[in-house]
Order: structure tokens, then C-alpha cells, then sequence
């Protein structure tokens, strides 16, 4: 099965509103549909809602900023997995293939190890993901000969390593019974903190990573050519290569300061998104983005609404995430390629 | 170079693979075994005089019953920990921990450091248990494990005294302590249960962490007798929404982030918060160990006091400087000015 561009999107584009519908509507804290309609209808004409003003707060400070923030994660994990599985030929690529993640989770542990406060806490994060894939595309682009992006896929793979060994060794460090949670909290992945300040700085780096992916989007299907075939049509693939890293490390290493680590997105929705419109990228990525914002909004929706306590994120997008991905493989192999 | 003789080598591995099990034999006869809480059998020997602490709350037990004893110290203490301990001893060294989350010690540096007993304080579960055994076995060193539970501590107190031959500062201490866990338990039962304040523990930078029921970091906070709004459920530390919280809405919120009670007194999301409302939010004293939750130790007998009149207010009109000079002077053997236990009491630092 296999829509066309406007089918496809429209199917992502349902998923995301069916997702915005259900997670305003759904919440630990009772609010009525009744209410939510009046507080939404308040804010349209600006006059008085006649709810409580608890019922506005948690529309308003809560459950609007985490929607908001689950839609930019989803999407920007998406679009950047959509990207990297073109870039690396490799549909078992995700986003944090060049040390992304781990890099900004190395970052985040030693915020906590510090004890800094939670937008120091985030910075960190950021500029973590930033120099690892940074350093691992210095590193890579030093090796002589070969094929450039198999050294850049083995250094990632080193560097990710290696940070994940220096996680550990800041947890090893850490005071067990304050910092040793919070590290383990925060790395586990959840938006359950998001609050409407933080939405800004995530904004930024998401928005700027995710129009540079989509206004690459033509040149992206001759990624998925050998380099001098793609050469040969004119297309440099050089920088476009390092456009596309740049772009897509933004918008990862700004998610995991914002959501902790988030797996299993930025691998299952691509595949999701080629079941619906096919492997070209002009048509993927933007369905990738839609469909990812919805996915991750459903999902969060259900770590925050199922118990009183947090299922964390990364737990239930791999739980949820390892046997779609499955079953997803069996039914579309010969989409790829 | 000659060989050496077949027999000497011969004798000499025998002697390297015999020995433990001799020894062990010789030092059984004039040792005491006395059960710890596991109702393990603990040979002590005569005289003790060096302890290696397993952990932070055998560290601060330790301390507070005979600091001389004391090796060191899980992790060093910080400048302004310090100040609040005795200088020789607060600044011994760090040794790292042999148990719970993850060992840093290294059995050979305990070994070098020649200690005439290991303590351990915490939880009695199997796991420990077994560790005990098995440290116990490789190093030949008496491994002592003792219940960490606050309501237990006054039992825990005796057998510290016995084990390491301190039992009539143990019997003090004990009494002290059961003491203290009577007078807080009779005013807390005097209170209907329905008017007990619902309670909130909010760790962490975003107050978004807490204690579910039978946890560990909201011991002292059962023990007085709060309805912990996260109680529903058992089980560790959690993470919770903070729509969540405002489902709760905690009428009183026991925290132990600075940063989180700078914030949360004027974040519009927290500000419908019965607690938040009525300035219910209460920073929780942490010098020179904290006041209520960790170190899981006796250092929380304290926090009781703090959060009677937190939870209860006129129930317990007793100035809490008072109690914590008092206090200071004979858990932490350092007399405090009134000016230092206003200091601490701010929670501040």
C-alpha cells in the first residue's frame, strides 16, 4: 500500500490531530471537555472562560507546553532518522548514529554531577550532542582514502562508546542517593517537566535544523546514489553531506536536552513514513515530520495518563517501537530502495 | 640460581591454599560471635579499634556512637559539612563503599587498611546478605550487618555497642532514640488520621521526583504520620506530572532541592497548589547529613522534629534550635551555637 504524496501526508496529518485531540482532552488532573472547549474558546474571543483557574493552568502551563514539546521532539527526530537512514544508505540507522545522544546525555551527567540547575542542566546537554558529532566528523574526515561515510558510521560508533563509558563512569561518581536518580531519571527520557519557558530555547534549534532538512529535500534522493554517480548529476555531495549532519545534530542533541533520550523515533517513524509515500524524499520528509510529531504526542500521551506515576518515554517508544519495527520490516522490505 | 626443593614447594602451596581456615579456627575460640539484625553469627574479636564503615549510613552510625573508631568516610566530607564534625575525624580520608549502588572500594585497600570489623547498615534482603557472606569469606574480616531502619535504630544502637564494645554509650543512645520515636509517636497517633496533612515529597531541580509508598526517602515521613499523596502505589523513587501534583494538590510539600523551593513560590503552573497557596512549602535542613531522606541514617532521627512541627505545628512547640544544639552535642559530640543551628535550620548551604 502506498499513497500518493497528498494521501500520505493526509494520513500523518490525521494521526497528528487525532494525537493534539486526544492528549488535550486526556490528563491526571480532571478537566471536562466542557471546559477544555470554554478555556479554548476564551483564549479565541479573550474574554473570561468561567473555569477554574487550576482547569486553565494545566491547559495552558502543563498539558499545552508538553504538547507542544512532544510534537517538536517526534517530528525532529523523525525528519533527522528520515535524513541520516538516506545519508548512510542504511534503513537501520537512527539519529544518534554520530554520537548525538550520547553525547548529549554525557553532557547532561555531568550538569547533574555538578548539581547546576535545570536550563544549565539543558545547555550542557545541547552543547554535548554538538561537540561529539562535532569531533566525530573532525576525526573522520582526517582518515585518508576509503569510503567516507563508512569511517564516519565507525568513528560515530567508537565515539558513542566512548561517551556512553563516560556516562557510567559519572554515574560510578555520583552521589547514589540524589545525583545517582536524577542521572538515571533524566537519561530514561521524559517530558513530564516541560513547562512553557522551556519551549523557546527547544523551538529554536528544532525549527532551524528542520527547515534546512526540508528545504534539502530534493537534493536528498541523490544522497542515496554512490557518490560519483551522484556527482555526475551535479549534485555536490560534500557539503550537502555536511548539511545534513549539521542539521540533523541540531535538532537531536536539542531534543535530548529537552526529553532526555528518546529511542526507537527516529528509527521506526522513517519506515513508517516510506510504508505511506514510497522512499522519495521530497515526499518523505514532510510526511516523516507529521506523522513523527503525532507518534511521539500519542505516545507521550500514554506515559502521562496511565498511572500516577511516569511511565519514562524512552521505556515505552522502544517497548512500543521494537515489535512495530518488526512487524513493520516483514510487510514493507521492498519499500526500501 | 638453585631449584628450590620439591618438598618446601610443596609444603609452601599447601600453606597458601590451608591457612584462612586455620586462622579463622584460631581466632573463632577467643571471639564473641555476636547476630547481627540478619541473624548472621559475627565473630568479634576482643578489641576493636579500627572500622570500616560499608557505607554512608554505617559511616554516620558509626560516628555518632564512637568516632574514634571511624577509618574513614564513604566519600570525604565537604568544607562545610565539616564544620558541624569532629576535625579530626570529619576530614579522615575517603575509602569508598563497599555496598549498595555499585562498589568503589577496593577489597585490597580495605584489607591494607587493616580493619577489626566491617559495617554495614541498611536494608537485611537476601542480596546484602549474600555480600556480606562473601566479603566476610575473602577477607576474613568480620562483616556486620545491621538493620538501617529508622524505627529500628534504637535496637541497631545496642548491637553497634556490643560489636564494638561501646555498650553503655550504645544503651545512651538507644534510649535517646527510642525516646524520641515515642514522643513523636504518641503526638502523631493523638491526630485523627483524616486530619493529617496530604503530604507531597518533591525532590530533584524540577520537585518532579518522589517517594512512593514503603520507599526509603519517605521513611520519616510515614513514621509522622503524613499521607504521602504518592502513597497509593509502592515501591522507589518515581517520576510524576505535574499535572499529577495538582491532581494530589498536597497541602503540604517537604522539599529538598534548593532551586526547586526558589522556583516553585513563583511558577504560575505551581501556584494553584494548596501548599504553594497557604506558604506550605517547607526546605528541608541538610547539614551536616541531611534532615530527611538521605543518608538513610540516624541522621534523620533529627528530621523528626523538623517535620513534626512542619506537618503538625502547635503539636510540637518546642524550639527546634533547641532540640538540634541538643542534638549536635550528642549524636555529632560538637556543641553548635544558636546562631549555627539557625544556619542549618534555613536549610541553606
Amino acid at each position: 500500500m502506498q499513497l500518493g504524496t497528498r494521501g500520505g501526508l493526509a494520513v500523518a496529518g490525521v494521526v497528528l490531530l487525532a494525537g493534539v485531540v486526544v492528549a488535550f482532552a486526556l490528563g491526571r488532573y480532571p478537566v471536562t471537555l466542557i471546559d477544555l472547549v470554554q478555556v479554548l474558546a476564551a483564549k479565541l474571543t479573550g474574554g473570561p472562560s468561567g473555569v477554574p483557574a487550576v482547569a486553565e493552568t494545566v491547559i495552558w502551563q502543563i498539558r499545552g507546553p508538553r504538547v507542544v514539546a512532544a510534537v517538536l521532539v517526534g517530528a525532529a527526530l523523525s525528519v533527522a532518522g528520515t535524513a541520516f537512514q538516506g545519508l548512510f544508505r542504511n534503513p537501520l540507522v537512527s539519529p544518534d548514529l554520530l554520537g548525538a545522544s550520547s553525547g548529549a546525555a554525557l553532557g547532561t551527567v555531568i550538569a547533574i554531577y555538578f548539581s547546576f540547575g535545570v536550563l544549565a542542566i539543558q545547555a550542557s546537554a545541547f552543547a554535548g550532542g554538538l561537540l561529539a558529532v562535532a569531533l566525530v566528523y573532525l576525526v573522520g574526515s582526517t582518515m585518508r582514502g576509503g569510503d567516507t561515510v563508512l569511517v564516519l558510521v565507525l568513528t560515530g560508533v567508537v565515539a558513542g562508546s566512548l561517551f556512553g563509558a563516560g556516562v557510567g563512569l559519572m554515574k560510578y561518581l555520583a552521589d547514589p542517593y540524589n545525583q545517582l536518580p536524577a542521572m538515571t531519571f533524566w537519561l530514561l527520557g521524559s517530558l513530564a517537566g516541560t513547562t512553557a519557558s522551556d519551549l523557546l530555547p527547544l523551538f529554536g534549534p528544532i525549527l532551524a535544523g528542520t527547515v534546512v532538512l526540508l528545504a534539502l529535500r530534493w537534493r536528498m534522493n541523490a544522497m542515496s546514489l554512490p557518490e560519483e554517480e551522484a556527482r555526475a548529476l551535479g549534485v555536490p555531495t560534500g557539503p550537502l553531506r555536511i548539511a545534513v549532519v549539521a542539521a540533523a545534530t541540531l535538532v537531536t542533541a536539542a531534543s535530548v536536552a529537552a526529553a532526555g533520550i528518546v529511542g526507537w523515533v527516529g528509527l521506526v517513524v522513517p519506515h513508517l513514513a516510506r510504508f505511506l509515500v514510497g522512499p522519495s524524499f521530497p515526499r518523505l520528509l514532510p510526511t516523516a515530520a507529521v506523522l513523527g510529531g503525532g507518534y511521539l504526542l500519542l505516545i507521550d500521551t500514554v506515559a502521562r495518563t496511565v498511572s500516577s506515576v511516569e511511565v519514562p518515554l524512552g521505556i515505552l517508544t522502544a517497548v512500543i517501537g521494537s515489535p512495530f519495527f518488526i512487524a513493520l520490516l516483514r510487510k514493507s522490505h521492498r519499500t526500501w530502495s | 640460581m638453585t631449584l628450590p626443593d620439591r618438598r618446601r614447594v610443596l609444603a609452601g602451596l599447601a600453606a597458601a591454599v590451608a591457612p584462612i581456615p586455620g586462622i579463622a579456627q584460631e581466632t573463632v575460640t577467643r571471639e564473641a560471635a555476636i547476630r547481627d539484625s540478619a541473624g548472621r553469627p559475627v565473630p568479634v574479636p576482643a578489641a576493636v579499634a579500627r572500622v570500616f564503615p560499608a557505607g554512608p549510613p554505617a559511616a554516620i552510625l558509626l560516628y555518632t556512637l564512637a568516632p574514634d573508631l571511624l577509618l574513614g568516610w564513604p566519600r570525604a566530607n565537604r568544607p562545610e559539612e565539616r564544620a558541624y564534625l569532629l576535625p579530626d575525624v570529619g576530614s579522615r580520608p575517603e575509602v569508598g563503599r563497599l555496598t549498595g549502588r555499585g562498589n568503589t572500594a577496593n577489597l585490597e585497600v580495605v584489607l591494607q587498611l587493616k580493619p577489626d570489623l566491617i559495617l554495614d547498615v541498611g536494608s537485611t534482603a537476601a542480596t546484602y546478605v549474600s555480600l556480606a557472606d562473601r566479603v566476610q569469606g575473602q577477607t576474613g574480616i568480620p562483616y556486620a550487618l545491621l538493620d538501617g531502619r529508622l524505627d529500628a535504630a534504637a535496637q541497631t544502637y545496642r548491637t553497634l555497642g556490643q560489636l564494638v564494645r561501646r555498650e553503655r554509650e550504645g544503651a545512651e543512645l538507644a534510649a535517646y532514640t527510642a525516646a524520641i520515636l515515642k514522643t513523636v509517636g504518641e503526638r502523631v497517633a493523638s491526630v485523627h488520621a483524616e486530619r493529617r496533612p496530604r503530604t507531597y515529597y518533591a525532590r530533584g531541580p524540577r520537585g518532579l521526583e518522589t517517594g512512593l509508598a514503603g520507599s526509603i526517602n519517605v521513611e520519616s515521613i510515614e513514621i509522622m504520620g503524613a499521607r504521602n499523596v504518592a502513597g497509593e502505589r509502592r515501591g522507589g523513587l518515581a517520576t510524576v506530572s505535574l499535572e499529577q501534583v495538582l491532581a494530589w494538590d498536597p497541602e503540604v510539600i517537604v522539599a529538598i532541592d534548593l532551586d526547586f523551593v526558589a522556583t516553585v513560590r513563583s511558577d504560575p503552573a505551581w501556584a494553584s497548589v494548596t501548599a504553594v497557596r497557604n506558604g506550605r512549602v517547607h526546605l528541608a535542613p541538610k547539614l551536616p547529613f541531611g534532615w530527611v531522606d538521605f543518608p538513610p541514617s540516624v541522621n534523620r532521627l533529627l528530621g523528626l522534629w523538623w517535620l513534626g512541627k512542619v506537618l503538625y505545628g502547635d503539636l510540637f512547640p518546642e524550639d527546634l534550635a533547641t532540640i538540634a544544639r541538643d542534638f549536635h552535642a550528642r549524636f555529632y559530640h560538637l556543641p553548635i551555637t544558636a546562631g549555627q543551628a539557625s544556619q542549618i535550620l534555613a536549610g541553606r548551604g
